[in-house]
């Protein structure tokens, strides 16, 4: 094989990793757009977030694979579930805790991740399951797509267009991102905090649940399967900024890309150190997060 | 108490808690009170830090530095512990380093810092299931058993002997407490975490001091690492790393409480009892059960009891000194309306 045959299909591959990169930016961004909403408005962080994932995606097992619902009709239960469970997690542990230290509030959710990782043990055994379902390979010339990635891709988008319409063209969402602004003063506006705060919970699960009906088309699931991508969730929301929607967006196609590339090299998981390593340079760099301004 | 009848105290205890396994040699319990011993160790190391309120949730992936790097060391190039743990020490301590600089130069604190340490666990854990050729995976990985030099190897089969050597490290990790809690760095570091620009502004060097701190607390949780792979002769990457060996760290801290040197060891014993107990009582059939008791636990203790039981208790037998927390920092802003 000469040099020339080499570099092509090298440049083939690159640019497949790139393409995929994308097609997995749009969900890392999902998330990332969940976590930095419930930060920006309430102004605690759930560390649990990849959990509530986990917890989606057996859902979405269950109704798919053991009771033959179809995938499309399990999905919006699957949002509305774990939408749910975000404002039963607020109204549980974040609401008693909302003047405690926000460390305390960071470590009672680190508390349900526990407690949802070992509910899931209990309840569903360390078995790795997945749907079952096998999405054609979409062809593209010489480049190779999975059609599942491409879907997600899709919904991630139309999931955040429907939270930004919300967000600007609604009464609810506007209080929404006037309390993000300004926490004391809206409650004087006559602004009710609790209900605002209990909707963006649920709001923030909703997400979590659609990237959860994403993911499981392409990853199997487990009880510690929010391990794996919980991480990289936090760490783009920091390098976006905390609260940062738009900042969150685009470090979350940075990393992807990233991970995607590293992944090209060795395996999956070299993807993330690369990812973490550049986190540590850019921490360097832009240390205010991605977008803010140099002075 | 007075200083004298302090020490006095302290010697009894000492004394006792020596004499222990020659007296009573259960094995089992045995057990149980080196890993108590060791876990002690590890939350007393990660509240160094902790009780300034750099709560690091990074520490899973030193505790994992530091066992995996002296098991490694001596599995594949035959270097005896008494190297590999200070090499494993020093790996930890310059991965703080170069996690902690950029944090503290660059004021990433609260939720950011949180989340920072946070990756990094994830990260190391990742590495080591990464590097499954070399570590096992997520299999777990055995030093391998010397067959001449026990010494040599820090090898040794008496429980009676990792009991003293457990509570030499702790004892060492109490001291070490002690030293920074007289020292003028916790002045600096308890003002850092009041106000970290009205410190800067007094002369506190606010990078150099966190940093020092950041060391010396990811030091001696490698050397806990280490330590207990040692005893244990079985790692794996979820029992000495990773994101949920962190929040373990952080909750046993809480649990007992920050700000007394016993605080962690108490909360140690607390949630090892606890996870034992709960592990028997379900035995093995019920495989998950006690982690689900021990997480809901967890969660209500921080909600009910914020300050842990044995701070809790103290504020109880002690009449408030210090004007509280809250109250300083309202003052501390109405001095300064532009800040």
């Amino acid at each position: 094989m000469g040099m020339q045959a080499f570099l092509d299909i090298f440049d083939i591959y690159l640019l497949e990793a790139v393409i995929n990169g994308i097609l997995l930016g749009g969900v890392l961004a999902l998330l990332a757009l969940g976590l930095n909403l419930i930060f920006g408005v309430i102004d605690v962080t759930w560390i649990c977030y990849a959990e509530l994932v986990m917890i989606g995606m057996y859902a979405m097992y269950f109704m798919v694979q053991v009771y033959g619902i179809s995938y499309f009709i399990a999905a919006p239960l699957t949002v509305l579930l774990v939408a749910m469970l975000g404002a039963a997690l607020h109204y549980l542990v974040i609401a008693p805790l909302l003047t405690a230290p926000p460390i305390n509030q960071l470590l009672a959710t680190g508390g349900v991740l526990f407690v949802l990782q070992s509910f899931a043990t209990v309840a569903f055994g360390i078995d790795f399951r997945n749907l079952g379902i096998r999405l054609p390979v979409l062809s593209f010339g010489d480049m190779n797509f999975s059609y599942a990635r491409l879907l997600s891709f899709l919904a991630a988008l139309v999931g955040m267009v429907a939270v930004y319409l919300f967000m600007t063209r609604t009464f609810t969402g506007t209080a929404i991102r006037a309390i993000s602004q300004d926490r004391q003063i809206m409650a004087l506006m006559g602004v009710d905090t609790r209900r605002i705060y209990l909707i963006t919970s649920a709001i923030g699960g909703g997400l979590a649940g659609l990237a959860a009906c994403l993911l499981v088309l392409q990853y199997d699931v487990h009880p510690f399967v929010g391990l794996s991508f919980g991480p990289i969730t936090f760490l783009i929301c920091v390098l976006g900024g905390l609260g940062n929607f738009i900042g969150g967006f685009i470090a979350a196609f940075v990393f992807a890309e990233i991970i995607s590339l590293g992944g090209l090299f060795s395996d999956l998981e070299w993807g993330y150190v690369l990812a973490f390593a550049f986190f540590i340079v850019m921490m360097f760099i832009r240390p205010a997060g991605l977008l803010a301004r140099r002075r | 108490m007075t200083g004298q009848g302090r020490l006095a105290a302290w010697g009894v205890g000492l004394a006792a808690l020596v004499a222990l396994p020659f007296v009573y040699r259960d094995p089992y319990h045995l057990h149980i009170l080196v890993l108590i011993l060791i876990w002690s160790f590890a939350y007393t190391s990660w509240s160094m830090m902790g009780r300034f309120g750099l709560v690091s949730l990074g520490h899973g992936g030193f505790m994992g530095i530091g066992a995996y790097v002296t098991a490694l060391l001596w599995n594949h190039l035959g270097l005896t512990p008494w190297i590999g743990i200070p090499v494993s020490m020093v790996a930890a301590g310059a991965l703080a380093l170069i996690v902690g600089y950029p944090c503290f130069r660059f004021r990433i604190t609260g939720h950011y810092f949180v989340l920072v340490t946070l990756a990094l666990s994830g990260i190391v854990l990742q590495v080591i299931t990464a590097t499954r050729d070399y570590t096992g995976g997520s299999l777990g990985y055995t030093p391998n058993r010397a067959s001449s030099n026990k010494l040599l190897a820090l090898q040794f089969d008496d429980k009676t002997i990792w009991y003293l050597i457990a509570l030499g490290v702790w004892l060492f990790g109490i001291v070490v407490w002690h030293w920074v809690d007289r020292s003028m760095a916790r002045y600096a570091l308890e003002a850092i975490s009041e106000d970290e620009d009205a410190a800067a502004a007094a002369g506190v060097d606010v990078t150099a001091e966190k940093l020092k701190i950041t060391l010396l607390s990811a030091l001696m949780t490698a050397l806990a690492g280490a330590i207990y792979c040692q005893y244990q002769m079985f790692i794996t990457p979820d029992t000495v790393s990773g994101i949920a060996v962190s929040l373990q760290m952080v909750f046993a801290a809480i649990v007992g409480g920050l700000f007394v040197s016993l605080g962690p060891t108490f909360g140690a014993i607390i949630t090892i009892l606890l996870a034992e107990t709960l592990r028997i009582g379900f035995g093995t059939k019920a495989v998950g059960w006690d982690n689900l008791v021990y997480g809901v636990l967890l969660v209500l203790f921080i909600i009910f009891l914020p300050k842990g039981i044995l701070g809790s208790l103290l504020d109880r037998l002690k009449p408030q000194r210090k004007v509280p927390r809250a109250h300083e920092q309202e003052a501390v802003q109405i001095a300064r309306p532009g800040a």
